[in-house]
């Protein structure tokens, strides 16, 4: 059984004790331990059950590269699912729950799975679900989904907050091991910005755990004294608990932040995003311990040796009391000798090496009395949901039971592999090293930045160096490399911190056990725990012709669980490259993707949540439509009031009350939204001509006009009255949606095409509150304002001027997009309030009401008018809306007029705009198609229209609508048939798209 | 993420600051062009997988435009220049030729 | 005429690890044209009350400031009530030069973020190296706060000033209270 030991632990304190609850039963730990070593302390091995065949899985590893140990962590709003064990500090009052079984984690129904397994082999689900058709959508899909899947998806909203920060450096070191420590010290040196992030709490790594001198005193006092030397620098900042997640084009990189997991109660964000840029990156991620394929090497006891090893000395935890060690390679050799220091019983080391002497480790393991064999292997492990015991053979046969051994924990070492997901995510290639039998980084192939520069450079252990002082002298020549790229350098003198050198014996290279391990024992043999990949599943996957690997990787999920293949891939690799008969670096690696370790999506969105989750623009009256009932429709990042609901009325009613107001009295609509755009300078006139269709040069000051903009595709792109100001000023209404990109189109035009052209423009969208007083009384209650003549005569149609209103400074346009009699005034914004309420007083006995957007198009539609947007849709010109009245024919040049010459623009079957009208008054579906005669080659019915505007008229007491007709103006009076997505099909007649006023009395009055 | 330069008001920045707009040095066609001309002049870019030359606005900056010349592949900035010409610096060019010999051949 | 209301009235949030207010209605005057022309340059002093400012640099006096904005633009700040004076005086002394001037004061809103750990809150919302020996009084740097385009200089240390859009103001006020609530101190610069 694990237990908590008497002594060790260095990591926790034991005047602390903390409660939490494991599948609701309570259990105690340390403050210091995590989830996983707290766990194992309450001899509680079994944490879950695998994705495929449902076997029981114990804890693995000791840190990220858990498989195994996911659960469900917290409640309601601190509810997380996937939580790995490992990487979870424990604190009091945690409560975590195990995952994918049912009912429960001692006793799971989906475990009938692995006395399928013969029938599961990879591929099974892609052979066996493809057939029949419907099948997928019905039956295959539910019942995937529901055995599938590994925590439960959270219920309520996340009741944490979480934060980006923008941070610079010069170097940015990832990691805070001794490599890290020391490339962070020696480039500090320099004087040069130096960030150090480290994803644990702890400094110094897993040196402390495998011992070692530094500059001749022990590891964990140097670790300290240049903690102590890097605290004091002003030049340096050190954050714990910040795991480099990514590294991204020039120099960019994403620090994940863990501010609360370990403290729930702490005030402030969980989690903050550490958005770096850094000059240059170091890279000192330590290296990850292979496990070994042999049979049963998923048991629950089944442990990686270092791992072992850290649980004792960091945790003062033993995973079992006889651990039998299987290795190739002699680091596992500490973790015997750190359980025999523990008074724990190791019965045998299983090496599967053949060496003609022994090395360091081996002495002294043998000196303690330990049992080693050498050349030997484990041929299967017994047990179910526990170790309990080993089959020993040799490694070179094919599995024949030697001898049986009864233990309780296996630590196995497949050899180290260094961490270079942070070096490849960018970019950087990988060699392969013969001697470790893993990819190292690629110094000759190395990120590059900006500059066209190297930007990331390794240190320690994740270059390869595994040895105490190879791996500080990398660290200190990556902080020089470092520099010399920054244009930096080290200070005279400075030196490397000398490591002890520990003499080992050379691994060797073990991806089977045995080596000519059976059909059977390889069906045992996982390699991916998590998502049930075992050799046999990687050597069918290159039988069955999935020979790169990156389809043999999506073929059997090798390495796509959320260790990300950290464990597996590999002895992955090479299982394949065996079974392929190539060389491992031929067969080359997966492609390493950002995050190294699953980060919270709420991380990444930062602020952008609740109301800031994006930017909502409101008007200066925003405030006044919210209290009064508007139902918001969002316009861009606009918010504009849809309609006004009054008492109990729908919000049809509410449409179709403000129609018939504005029409038979007055209606105030807030039109600050429309963008307005100040076009100034000697050549405005000029420049307003190539970007109107129509001419504006020619406008008289003081008046309006109606003006159309194409893209020089020759689409319609915007629409909006022009007012000139004065001689070399007009003033450009555009479209809702038009302000921003209709001034970068302005700005673009005379940036970088005619630049030599004298125009300014400025954006002054924002500047006004804009209010259109609309309606037969819309003049009798600027009249009771007072302060300007706002008669025909003093003011015409399409004519503006600068006066006063009720004291209020204004500019008014008698622009009409109703039909109506209509005022358009224009208010500084920070009155545009009072403004408006001294029209809603002045309106009072003359019927006033606010109308929102959809009686705005309800009231355009009755007149034709075309709304950008509907009527257009980047592939409508204004010939096909019958504008040809605003397309110039005097001028030389404007913005589109060659591309309307084009034979697609020019072709007369381009489909036209016409008014449509339901023969039985009901309203069009909007978007819906109008069916001809045939199919076409697809055997789809022909379209010969569709509908772009569609609104019941209160008006005219029937629907309207426009649409798009091929040849729609020669078909007036043709009914057409519309198939709805209703089913039912509608009948529609081709009409004047004029509905009202035909002859545009109302609004010149 | 990319970092740009601006060379308008001389900004080193995150892309986020930044637009791009497409390829630069596009020749605008017009009333009297060929349809060949207006089919180059609208729809034909480059695209190439090395150097490229684009137009980009520094956006949420001092909102001008301006040139950049870019490696596709690698993402390596040459350099940035000012929108208000035809075609990019003599010395820019210079610069790209010592980096890439022969990017013009497949440009 | 009303008296002028800023979009958030003067809202402020004190709770936090820095103080954020709106300042209300301050006057703007957005002047385009040649900055190297003398004339521009005189009527601009004359109407900013400081001289112009370097590239990326602002100036203030009082009320009175003047920011670059870009190579062909400032923005010269002034009293509220001020900005249509100082603009028809701009527009006059500039009647023979081609230049644009624009009041700009409505369409924009100006908040301060004060307190030892302000440089933290900013740079949590604008990409922007806030590092005390990299942005400094007298700089003035338009960028983006969140999603949003921004524009802000420090008057002093341990304040920043910020300008945004107007339509805008409700969401910048709420990611810089967020930025700053409380516990969320970042210990970094």
């Amino acid at each position: 059984m694990s237990t908590r030991l008497a002594t060790g632990g260095r990591l926790l304190n034991k005047s602390k004790p903390v409660t939490f609850q494991f599948n609701g039963k309570q259990m105690s730990g340390f403050e210091g331990d995590t989830l996983a070593s707290a766990l194992l302390a309450n001899d509680q091995m079994l944490v879950g059950r695998s994705f495929k065949y449902h076997r029981p899985r114990g804890i693995v590893a000791a840190g990220p590269e858990e498989p195994n140990g996911l659960v469900n962590l917290g409640d309601d709003g601190k509810f997380e699912p996937n939580a790995r064990v490992t990487t979870t500090e424990l604190f009091d009052g945690l409560s975590a729950q195990s995952q994918n079984h049912w009912p429960s984690l001692e006793f799971d129904v989906g475990a009938i799975n692995k006395h399928l397994s013969r029938f599961l082999p990879a591929g099974f689900y892609y052979k066996m679900f493809i057939h029949p058709r419907p099948f997928w959508k019905y039956v295959y899909e539910p019942i995937i989904r529901h055995s599938a899947g590994l925590g439960r998806a959270p219920k309520t909203r996340d009741q944490d907050t979480y934060e980006h920060f923008y941070a610079f450096c010069d170097v940015l070191v990832i990691g805070g091991g001794v490599a890290g420590l020391e490339a962070a010290r020696s480039a500090a040196l320099s004087g040069a910005r130096v960030t150090v992030i480290e994803q644990t709490a702890h400094w110094g790594g897993r040196t402390p755990v495998d011992g070692g001198e530094i500059n001749g005193a022990p590891a964990q006092d140097w670790i300290d004294a240049t903690l102590a030397e890097l605290q004091g620098m002003e030049n340096v900042t050190l954050r714990t608990r910040t795991m480099g997640a990514g590294v991204y084009d020039h120099g960019y990189v994403l620090g994940y932040e863990q501010l609360s997991d370990h403290a729930p109660h702490k005030a402030g964000p969980r989690h903050r995003l550490w958005r770096i840029r850094a000059g240059h990156i170091i890279t000192a991620t330590g290296a990850i311990e292979r496990p070994l394929s042999f049979a049963g090497n998923d048991i629950p006891g089944v442990m990686l040796a270092a791992s072992v090893r850290d649980y004792v000395v960091n945790y003062g935890v033993s995973v079992g009391d006889r651990t039998v060690v299987v290795t190739n390679n002699d680091d596992a050799y500490l973790t015997a000798i750190a359980l025999k220091h523990a008074g724990l019983d190791v019965p045998v080391i299983l090496d599967a090496r053949v060496l003609a002497l022994d090395s360091d480790a081996m002495a002294q393991a043998k000196a303690l009395g330990i049992r080693v064999l050498m050349g030997h292997a484990i041929s299967s492990v017994k047990g179910g949901k526990r170790v309990t015991g080993v089959e020993v053979c040799s490694q070179a046969g094919e599995g024949a039971v030697l001898e049986e051994i009864s233990c309780d924990a296996v630590a196995m070492s497949g050899g180290w592999s260094p961490v270079v997901h942070l070096w490849s995510h960018c970019g950087g290639k990988l060699v392969w090293n013969t001697a470790n039998a893993c990819f190292n980084p690629d110094p000759d192939h190395a990120p590059k930045g900006a500059d066209g520069s190297q930007f990331v450079t390794t240190a320690g252990a994740a270059s390869g160096s595994f040895q105490l002082d190879d791996l500080l002298n990398d660290a200190f020549a990556a902080a020089d490399g470092v520099l010399r790229c920054l244009g930096m350098k080290l200070p005279k003198g400075a030196k490397s911190s000398k490591g002890e050198r520990r003499e080992e014996a050379p691994m060797a290279p073990v991806w089977l056990m045995p080596q000519g391990a059976s059909v059977k024992l390889r069906e045992k043999a996982w390699l991916d725990y998590q998502n049930d990949v075992k050799v046999s599943d990687v050597r069918l996957a290159a039988q069955e012709g999935f020979v790169s690997v990156e389809h043999a990787k999506r073929y059997t999920t090798l390495g796509m669980a959320t260790d990300q293949g950290k464990l597996s891939n590999i002895n992955g690799l090479a299982t394949l490259a065996g079974a392929l008969g190539e060389d491992i670096p031929a067969v080359g690696t997966t492609t390493f993707r950002p995050p190294y370790h699953p980060i919270s999506m709420a991380s990444i969105g930062g602020e952008a949540r609740g109301v800031a989750f994006q930017p909502i623009r409101r008007t200066p009256m925003h405030d006044w439509h919210e209290a009064n009932g508007a139902q918001w429709e969002p316009v861009g990042q606009w918010r504009r009031p849809y309609a006004y609901r009054q008492g109990d009325e729908s919000t049809h009613d509410a449409v179709m009350r403000e129609v018939t107001n504005t029409r038979e009295k007055m209606g105030l609509l807030d039109a600050s939204t429309l963008g307005k755009l100040v076009v100034k300078g000697p050549d405005a006139g000029k420049f307003l001509d190539m970007l109107y269709t129509n001419m504006m040069s020619t406008l008289k000051i003081g008046k309006c006009r109606y003006g159309l903009m194409c893209s020089d595709n020759g689409f319609l792109i915007d629409d909006g009255v022009v007012a000139r100001i004065d001689e070399d000023t007009w003033l450009c209404h555009t479209t809702t949606g038009g302000a921003e990109s209709i001034h970068a189109h302005m700005e673009e035009w005379l940036q970088t095409e005619w630049w030599d052209w004298k125009v300014y423009v400025a954006n002054v969208t924002e500047q006004y509150a804009q209010i259109a007083v609309v309606g037969p009384n819309a003049r009798k209650a600027l009249e009771k304002l007072g302060g300007m003549d706002v008669s025909k005569d003093a003011l015409a149609f399409m004519e503006w001027t600068d006066g006063e209103l009720g004291g209020f400074k204004c500019r008014v346009y008698r622009i009409s997009f109703s039909g109506e009699l209509s005022y358009e005034i224009a208010v500084d914004a920070n009155h545009g309030q009072a403004f408006w309420d001294a029209l809603m007083v002045a309106g009072n006995d003359l019927g006033v009401m606010p109308y929102g957007t959809e009686c705005l198009h309800i009231l355009r539609a009755e007149k034709g008018f075309i709304m950008i947007g509907d009527e257009s849709d980047g592939t409508v010109i204004p010939q096909d809306l019958n504008l040809h009245w605003a397309l110039s024919k005097k001028k030389e040049d404007y913005l589109g007029k060659r591309a309307h010459q084009r034979s697609h623009m020019a072709d007369p079957n381009r489909w036209k705009l016409v008014g449509l009208e339901t023969t039985d008054g009901s309203v069009l579906p909007d978007g819906a198609y109008a069916v001809g005669e045939g199919t076409n080659e697809n055997g789809q019915r022909n379209m010969i229209g569709r509908v772009t505007s569609s609104y019941h008229s209160p008006t005219l007491g029937k629907g309207i609508a426009m649409g798009l007709v091929h040849n729609g103006p020669d078909r007036m009076g043709e009914v057409l048939e519309f198939p709805g997505t209703d089913g039912k099909t509608y009948s529609a007649r081709i009409v004047d798209p004029v509905f009202y006023d035909k002859e545009g009395e109302k609004q010149n009055v | 993420m990319l970092i740009v330069s601006c060379p308008c008001c001389g900004i080193t920045a995150e892309e986020t600051e930044f637009h791009a707009h497409g390829e630069a040095h596009i020749t605008r066609h017009t009333v009297g062009s060929t349809d060949d001309q207006m089919e180059t002049y609208l729809f034909m870019r480059k695209n190439p997988k090395g150097v490229h030359f684009e137009r980009w606005r520094h956006q949420n900056g001092c909102g001008k435009w301006f040139h950049m010349a870019r490696d596709t592949m690698t993402l390596e900035v040459f350099g940035t220049y000012s929108a208000q010409t035809y075609e990019p610096p003599e010395k820019l060019l210079a610069e790209i030729d010592a980096k890439r010999p022969g990017w013009r051949d497949t440009a | 005429m009303s008296d002028p209301v800023s979009a958030l009235k003067n809202a402020a949030y004190n709770a936090g690890i820095a103080e954020i207010s709106e300042l209300g209605a301050v006057g703007m005057i957005t002047l385009r044209g040649d900055l190297s022309a003398k004339v521009l340059q005189k009527a601009a002093v004359a109407a900013a009350g400081v001289n112009v400012p370097d590239q990326r640099q602002i100036l203030t006096e009082g009320q009175g400031g003047m920011a670059w904005m870009s190579p062909d633009e400032l923005l010269i700040m002034c009293a509220y009530e001020d900005a249509n004076a100082k603009l028809a005086d701009l527009q006059e002394k500039l009647a023979k030069t081609h230049a644009l001037a624009v009041n700009v004061s409505d369409a924009r809103a100006v908040f301060e973020v004060r307190g030892p750990d302000a440089r933290e809150v900013m740079a949590k919302l604008a990409p922007v190296d806030l590092a005390p020996d990299q942005f400094t009084t007298g700089m003035f740097r338009r960028s983006r706060l969140a999603q949003v385009p921004t524009a802000f200089w420090m008057p002093q240390e341990d304040t920043f000033r910020l300008i945004c859009f107007r339509s805008v103001a409700q969401y910048v006020f709420d990611v810089l209270c967020a930025a700053a609530q409380p516990g969320s101190e970042v210990e970094y610069f």
